[in-house]
């Protein structure tokens, strides 16, 4: 036989069983109606119809690349924005005091309540969907950085300084590669964050994009092209976390894999 | 000397290499609140942005206190907050109610670990939020809708921090709960469910924030009352006041049940006498 850890064998009986299962429940025996859950074979025609002939205006490859487009700018903004201002306040004590209130008010606000205010600001374009992702990512990253900051030893930090190390120079080289682990956590918890303020934002009204799809083919009641969405919200999902987890290997090189 | 390095130890970074005295602390708190708030205001009243497209934080508590007397979206704004309230603690204690033990169940059962792991790490990645249509069609706009989103969403935190607590049961306790005998409920009650307390309780306060952050994602899609609906219908009328209103109770809530859970947690901590 083949030679296979039991962990894959079992997952192959557990997936196995599972597609069966959908198989039988619905073309099978017809116990779950059509319009309750699409069968596989609704799944794989919808699957050809988005990849071929495209739905709700484009090709699945334009919808999620639109998608993807739109959580890698709002995230970028993010980083570019929240990184500096976790590192000032992790600095400086006064920046953190000053800024601290601002913080406690924002932060038990979800991302998502910002949806309505973003269309009503920017209207149902790119720009607001940037805006929200900008928002779910934004505060996770600043909070990240400045934890990472305060938790670098002060030893290393006396020992630059020992040195003759520059301020700028104690920044650039202890304290930002010191707070990096806390950094890279912060944006992992935001990525998976960013979809659902994404799917959210394109739910409530987009003209592009998987959550777009996701929204018609909930009019049109149409099942099979449902599940697809979801699925590519899932691949899209897992996709940029495989990727932020390799940026993060390189990054941070010197640390032992988790 | 030592005493200088030792305040130094707690607040070593900043120019100063000091502690900030409790009376700048305190003026500088005030100062941030007032500058968020000035800057705000200043904003809104400059005319730089239309009021209506950017009022002041008074036109917003205003709002809120009109809104508690006029009926806005069918419904008083408490009645709303109530209602959002009610979906949460539903969904959530759904999650919680299957999250958990699946979780401890897990941890003690290797063959149910190895099935359920491939199925969650297939679905952990669909954005709660790509369930809505899904659960449109399932349970139409009834109540069975948000209660899957919330579910959705706060289910994973839950199950992971059961399994986890469960697998950091001491050996030795797992052992000495099956040479006296007991069967799996008792192991579940007495052995597994205490010694994962601790980590449950961490994945309690994630899972409860992520649930809160979902029902308001529901509620703009899918329902007919709740803040995220009243925040909807104000974005329909280019109300800003309301959408604002809306997400200030939005945070409020959140905030509270932040503050209740991270009490529960520390006082749990402190019982348990072990880090987490």
């Amino acid at each position: 036989m083949l030679n296979l850890t039991r962990q894959t064998r079992v997952t192959i009986a557990t997936l196995t069983a599972v597609l069966a299962l959908w198989w039988l429940a619905t073309t099978g025996l017809g116990l779950i109606g059509k319009l309750r859950l699409p069968s596989p074979e609704d799944f794989v025609a919808a699957a050809r119809q988005i990849l071929t002939s495209g739905y709700a205006g484009a090709t699945l490859w334009v919808q999620a690349f639109h998608s993807l487009g739109l959580v890698a700018k709002g995230f970028a903004v993010a980083i570019l924005t929240g990184v500096p201002l976790g590192l000032l306040m992790g600095w400086s004590r006064r920046a953190e005091i000053l800024l601290n209130p601002t913080f406690l008010i924002l932060r038990p606000v979800p991302a998502l309540a910002w949806i309505p205010l973003a269309i009503v600001w920017f209207g149902l374009g790119d720009t607001g969907k940037i805006f929200t992702i900008w928002l779910t990512a934004f505060v996770p990253s600043v909070i990240n950085t400045f934890t990472g900051v305060r938790q670098v030893d002060p030893v290393l930090i006396a020992a630059a300084r020992t040195q003759g190390a520059s301020t700028a120079q104690v920044i650039r080289h202890v304290v930002i590669p010191g707070a990096l682990p806390m950094i890279f956590t912060g944006l992992r918890l935001s990525l998976q964050a960013s979809w659902t303020t994404l799917v959210a934002a394109e739910l409530v009204g987009a003209f592009f994009g998987l959550g777009r799809v996701l929204n018609v083919a909930g009019q049109d009641i149409f099942p099979g092209m449902i599940m697809v969405g979801m699925a590519a919200v899932a691949v899209c999902g897992a996709a940029t976390t495989w990727l932020l987890g390799q940026i993060e290997r390189k990054v941070i090189a010197w640390r032992p894999a988790v | 000397m030592a005493s200088g390095s030792l305040k130094r130890e707690k607040n070593y970074l900043g120019p100063s290499g000091t502690t900030v005295p409790p009376a700048q602390f305190w003026m500088l708190t005030v100062l941030g609140v007032v500058l968020l708030l000035g800057t705000w205001t200043l904003v809104a009243t400059s005319g730089m942005m239309p009021r209506h497209f950017l009022p002041t934080p008074l036109d917003v508590f205003n709002r809120i206190y009109t809104l508690m007397f006029n009926p806005f979206a069918g419904h008083l704004y408490h009645e709303h907050l109530f209602a959002s309230i009610g979906r949460f603690l539903m969904g959530w204690a759904i999650a919680v109610g299957v999250g958990i033990p699946l979780g401890l169940m897990m941890g003690w059962y290797r063959l149910l670990d190895e099935i359920v792991t491939p199925l969650f790490d297939a679905i952990r990645f669909v954005a709660p939020l790509a369930w809505v249509p899904l659960a449109a069609l399932w349970f139409g706009t009834g109540i069975g809708g948000p209660l899957l989103i919330i579910f959705v969403g706060s289910f994973a935190p839950c199950l992971i921090s059961a399994y986890r607590g469960a697998r950091m049961v001491d050996k030795r306790f797992v052992e000495a709960g099956q040479t006296l005998g007991a069967n799996t409920w008792q192991m579940m009650r007495h052995v597994f469910l205490p010694g994962a307390f601790p980590s449950i309780i961490a994945g309690l306060r994630v899972s409860a924030g992520l649930g809160w952050q979902s029902l308001v994602g529901s509620e703009l899609i899918v329902v007919g009352a709740g803040l995220g609906y009243l925040m909807v219908q104000g974005q329909g009328n280019l109300s800003t006041t309301t959408v604002m209103a809306g997400m200030v109770g939005i945070g409020i809530v959140g905030f509270l049940i932040d503050v209740a859970l991270r009490g529960a947690e520390s006082s749990v901590k402190r019982r348990w006498g072990q880090q987490i």
